[in-house]
């Protein structure tokens, strides 16, 4: 097996990788905050996917471009769903909460099962099949975009919770619950607001995804899991560790998949994600409590 | 009439009446009412864990899974028997169950951390399962169907009439089990370490070991709901067995009917089950033939339970029908 091979899968999976990130950033961030696990959150992924699959078939538009609109949608749908269903459940156990969000799953893979039908469905854009050669190396075009997309909506969610006053204000609300109240901010708002933003990233990878895989309702529950696995591996909570663990099980899906099999490339993830756990059960990047 | 007094005449009827079922109720009612005892029974064993001990799994699959597998493996390859395989079933769940609870309490884990780590061994054996070509992979682990009419309880090849009864059997000694372990002092340890664990601890409780020994029954418990899934169904895929919504589906009952009560796991899982089964028949005398539609009757059904009845049904009922115990 050539060393080009290897550095061209790496590279694939590194690229595919800032991607799974992306996606597992919202989980992240959701968590981060509100301290609720997301368990519809590969669901949510997979609406995103149907959404830019639909305004694609719909304008011919390009899913980079879909990306803006279905992350606007998503992010007063994840404004809703926070302030309306989620909240009251904020102080409830942990199982309560899990039960609750596995309802809204269910309801979602399956209302999507109801309109789209089991079968997948896809985006051709003209630069699909493109890729550029680098020496021997080469790399998809449309990996690049989607990585470069989930980089820049990565950048912009670190601006924002860095130096603007509600990204601050979420900040404090994550650190000190309380403490944010007894300040005067307003605790629910910014919550919901923060699960507005776990969904617009969501729908960002989603849209993103459409570019590399094509999409159909059982996909649902399983990038749940990986989200798990990548925020688990990174740190719940962790911006910068949801990238990483992003980059990481895209890596070792990669290899995993030219080295074993492809059909044992989740079960790598889960290896991977035992260990951490084990080892280093805030994370590779997270903060110990 | 005292509550001390009305309890054990609830049982006597409702034993009464499961007893009896076969007796007077069609095959397709048999197999339902089987179904429903299935999830009672798992629930209650996932109950043990979770609602007595404050211990959240999400992958309890993995233990119904491996009971299966180990029995049925047994049965396929050997030609021994379910009563025999049991042991090797109940045996390779604690060890599993012991080596995720040592891991996982050694190293501090608790909550939501445990609960996404019981999720990864269950989906890692899935995947593992699927490469073992011994057991037939993803191809499936197929029992030679026997006769439905006459009965080998030995071999566990009989009439939907024994299953039922073998099952009621199950469920009732788990029924047994649960209500003297909530009274021993395992109980008392477990519920104080659900409660509050530093402040158990604080008083001397090894927290390790009553944690893990919460597990290890929960896990041998369910081992044997994998063996009556083996030789009830007699087929085994790695892809539904130790699939995270075999989890999910165990875990209903208990927190529909109520976390933690004797009754909640059985309460919850004979409604669900009868609940998803007029859905089914609603749906198709309807004509609404659409797939997907049930689950989302289901779903809705399920937001509804736990936004307005957060701590299950069985609760406010007991309070209705003047079950509550004094404190």
């Amino acid at each position: 097996m050539s060393a080009t091979l290897v550095a061209n899968v790496v590279i694939s999976g590194v690229l595919t990788g800032l991607l799974y990130g992306l996606m597992a950033l919202g989980l992240s961030v959701i968590f981060g905050v509100v301290r609720v696990v997301n368990f519809a959150h590969g669901e949510m992924m997979t609406i995103a996917m149907y959404a830019a699959v639909l305004l694609f078939g719909a304008f011919r538009l390009d899913p980079i471009l879909a990306a803006l609109p279905v992350a606007a949608l998503f992010f007063a749908i994840g404004y809703a769903l926070q302030a309306g269903l989620i909240n009251p459940f904020i102080t409830r156990p942990e199982h309560s909460q899990f039960i609750l969000l596995v309802a809204v799953a269910t309801i979602l893979t399956n209302v999507m099962l109801m309109v789209f039908g089991p079968d997948a469905r896809s985006v051709q854009t003209d630069y699909q099949l493109d890729s550029w050669a680098i020496g021997q190396i080469i790399v998809d075009k449309a990996r690049v975009y989607a990585a470069l997309c989930a980089l820049a909506t990565t950048a912009g969610l670190f601006a924002f919770f860095r130096f603007s006053r509600t990204g601050t204000a979420i900040r404090a609300c994550a650190d000190n619950h309380l403490g944010a109240r007894i300040v005067g901010l307003d605790v629910k708002h910014l919550y919901a607001l923060t699960f507005g933003l776990g969904a617009a990233c969501v729908a960002i990878a989603g849209c993103m995804m459409t570019l590399l895989v094509e999409v159909a309702p059982s996909l649902g529950p399983s990038y749940t899991l990986l989200g798990f696995v990548i925020v688990i591996v990174g740190g719940l909570g962790s911006m910068p560790g949801a990238l990483l663990g992003g980059v990481l099980i895209g890596v070792s899906e990669a290899l995993a998949g030219l080295f074993i099999d492809p059909s044992a490339k989740s079960m790598i993830s889960f290896a991977l994600l035992i260990v951490v756990l084990l080892f280093r059960p805030q994370g590779l990047l997270g903060r110990t409590t | 009439m005292s509550p001390r007094a009305r309890v054990p005449l609830l049982l006597a009827a409702l034993a009464a009446a499961l007893l009896a079922l076969p007796h007077v109720a069609g095959s397709y009612v048999l197999s339902v009412a089987t179904l429903a005892l299935y999830f009672a029974f798992t629930g209650q064993a996932w109950n043990v864990m979770m609602g007595f001990a404050g211990q959240l799994s999400l992958g309890h699959s993995l233990y119904v899974g491996l009971g299966a597998y180990a029995a049925a493996a047994l049965f396929v390859k050997f030609g021994i028997g379910p009563w025999a395989g049991i042991w090797l079933a109940m045996a390779v769940c604690v060890a599993a169950g012991a080596a995720i609870g040592l891991l996982a309490f050694r190293f501090g884990i608790s909550g939501v951390y445990f609960a996404l780590l019981t999720i990864a061994f269950a989906e890692f054996t899935r995947i593992g399962f699927d490469h073992i070509g011994w057991l037939g992979g993803p191809g499936g682990l197929f029992l030679k169907v026997g006769q439905r009419t006459s009965i080998d309880l030995a071999n566990l090849r009989g009439t939907p009439t024994m299953f039922y009864y073998v099952m009621l059997a199950l469920t009732a000694g788990a029924f047994a089990l649960c209500a003297w372990l909530l009274r021993s002092r395992a109980g008392y340890y477990w519920q104080a370490i659900r409660e509050d664990e530093d402040a158990a601890r604080a008083l001397g409780i090894n927290t390790f070991r009553w944690k893990l020994l919460a597990v290890t029954i929960s896990a041998a418990m369910t081992s044997f709901a994998g063996v009556f899934f083996a030789f009830y169904y007699n087929n085994l895929f790695p892809e539904q067995i130790f699939h995270i919504s075999q989890s999910i589906e165990i875990i209903l009952g208990p927190i529909v009917g109520g976390v933690g009560s004797l009754f909640g796991p059985i309460l919850g899982a004979v409604l669900l089950t009868t609940l998803a089964d007029s859905l089914n028949n609603l749906m198709s005398a309807m004509g609404w033939d659409v797939p997907g539609i049930k689950q989302v009757f289901y779903g809705v059904i399920l937001l509804l339970v736990v936004m307005f009845l957060p701590n299950g049904i069985w609760p406010p009922l007991a309070k209705r029908l003047g079950l509550e115990r004094k404190a």
